[in-house]
């Protein structure tokens, strides 16, 4: 178990996603930067779809009962294990009375704290993320509060001693920082409904990320967007990265938990390489979309997952070092 | 008829056919039908395949078929003379305690139409309704055939919680509220029966395709169902 000393600002149960059910209005969901996410659990020695704690701008205070192997990913969030410096993108045996502090985040939004065996909630529809607006899966459907304790899976049965003296190049985490992000993204089905100034303003005027931003998607402020004509929609699909506008002109990005249908004209789709770098954005960054085809970022997309199974065969290797 | 359709990508691990721009009864056969026959012709690294009003998305891992691959499995798969079959569709009957606690709006909407509170209850439960599509939220049904009879403007403020079960009408449309969320709707009754369970094999009660038929029931009959139910 591990007890919850301070929750965080928004700290979340998640995994890779709960697939298999966007027929009944339930979207993937999962991990916002499944980059960091992936990257954590392979870093704690987990096989890959573990679940973890996804922290947002302040993280949770956690007191460990068991030994285990901690990492934290993502953001850059000042992290304290006992009080001394902890480092990010690397792996650390904890043992029982241990107190990990994850603070408040400098650059980045969100942080990937995994354990090995994985946070051990009960799995609901195949998975045991967090879904706030259906209340499911997590601890009870909700964000974590002082007070909790999570279940923590079984390990990988070696005892680690000691630290380990490695982790990962500072290239693993370089799509974190900056104020301003660029994020690539496809022209979507209603590009060509917008004018000409709303499509070429849309890829060359910075977006700026408000508050009323979310698991389940950003608002985004900035030029407003207008379609040459008005015309009622028929909703259809809609997934993460998708970049809608509705009335008001002002462009709505969805996010992990966003719902599987949506009525307004789609402008553009993120690039699924760059979902990372969106879910690093925190209200006040800005975005600018740069345009590119659909075989550009099926490309990228696989490209970065062959790099992402690099790094994993990687640390699997450093692994198999230390046992 | 012959089927006209568009395919195009939505990201990088989900292609849309679209079969037609609007809402139309035989549009939304073919979508099902559709739907069911690549169900049928499933092949590995397809994932998921939604239906929607007039088009369904297919989701497929990328990382087994491309986009061209999906593309020519679409094809053999969508047959251009197509006819809307109306098939032996299944009735799901949702118990429905009308006016009261339960439907607060019921009076509103009775006197917008210069009707009884039991004209109303008697229109909205003799209606036969089509699962256009679910989405929007878990388990939330889009219901096409509400008498336009019934057509109620949404109420000027919406509602901070309305519970779940709301049996709602909004503009041209009926619906059941399957989680309690904010909303809009008029409410005009309450169903027993949980919309969306996490639980269950198939946490959606209704699924796209599906006729809908509503069962006036009294306050004690709703308090039995819940009963039984929890």
């Amino acid at each position: 178990m591990i007890d919850v000393i301070e929750a965080g600002l928004f700290t979340t149960v998640q995994d890779g996603g709960r697939f298999g059910y966007r027929h009944a209005g339930v979207p993937a969901g999962g991990a916002m930067d499944a980059w960091a996410y992936r990257l954590a659990n392979a870093l704690v020695g987990n096989n890959g779809d573990e679940a973890v704690l996804e922290a947002t701008m302040a993280g949770p205070t956690l007191r460990f009962r068991v030994e285990a192997v901690v990492a934290v990913c993502g953001g850059d969030f000042p992290c304290t294990l006992n009080g001394r410096t902890f480092a990010l993108w690397k792996p650390m045996a904890v043992e029982p009375g241990d107190v990990l502090e994850v603070g408040v985040c400098r650059t980045g939004f969100r942080a990937y704290i995994a354990v090995s065996g994985g946070i051990d909630v009960p799995p609901v529809m195949g998975s045991r993320s967090t879904y706030v607006p259906a209340q499911l899966g997590g601890l009870s459907g909700r964000p974590l509060q002082r007070g909790d304790a999570l279940p923590v899976g079984v390990t990988h049965g070696r005892r680690v001693i000691g630290r380990m003296r490695w982790g990962l190049a500072s290239a693993a985490r370089r799509y974190i920082g900056g104020k301003t992000k660029t994020v690539r993204a496809v022209p979507g089905p209603e590009y060509d409904e917008f004018t000409p100034a709303s499509r070429r303003q849309f890829f060359a005027a910075r977006y700026e990320v408000t508050t009323q931003s979310d698991r389940i998607g950003y608002r985004l402020s900035g030029p407003t967007l207008a379609l040459v004509r008005e015309r009622e929609m028929v909703s259809e699909a809609v997934v993460f990265g998708t970049v809608q506008v509705p009335a008001s002109g002002q462009p709505i990005v969805l996010m992990a938990d966003s719902q599987t249908t949506g009525g307004y004209p789609r402008i553009a789709q993120v690039a699924a390489v760059d979902l990372p770098i969106l879910a690093q954005a925190r209200p006040g960054d800005f975005i600018q979309f740069q345009p590119i085809g659909p075989e550009e970022a099926m490309w990228l997309y696989k490209e970065q997952q062959q790099r992402l199974a690099r790094w994993i065969a990687a640390i699997r290797r450093q692994w198999e070092g230390e046992r | 008829m012959t089927v006209e359709y568009t395919l195009f990508p939505l990201c990088e691990y989900a292609v849309t056919v679209r079969f037609s721009d609007r809402i139309d009864e035989d549009v939304n056969d073919i979508v099902h039908q559709t739907a069911a026959r690549l169900q049928a012709e499933r092949k590995e690294g397809i994932e998921e395949i939604v239906p929607a009003f007039s088009s369904l998305t297919i989701y497929y891992d990328p990382l087994m078929i491309d986009y061209i691959g999906i593309g020519a499995w679409l094809r053999k798969n969508i047959r251009r003379s197509e006819q809307a079959v109306r098939r032996s569709a299944r009735t799901v009957v949702i118990p429905v305690c009308y006016g009261g606690e339960f439907g607060p709006d019921l009076p509103d909407v009775a006197r917008f139409h210069g009707m009884t509170e039991d004209e109303v209850v008697a229109l909205h439960s003799a209606g036969r309704y089509r699962v256009y599509m679910i989405g929007f939220s878990p388990g939330f049904a889009y219901l096409g055939g509400l008498s336009p009879r019934l057509a109620t403007p949404r109420r000027s403020v919406p509602r901070t919680k309305v519970p779940a079960g709301s049996v709602g009408i909004a503009g041209g449309q009926t619906g059941v509220y399957p989680l309690a969320t904010p909303g809009g709707w008029q409410l005009i009754g309450r169903t027993p029966l949980k919309l969306f369970d996490p639980h269950r094999e198939k946490p959606s009660l209704l699924a796209a395709g599906d006729i809908v038929a509503f069962q006036p029931i009294g306050a004690d009959e709703f308090a039995r169902w819940s009963e039984e139910h929890d």
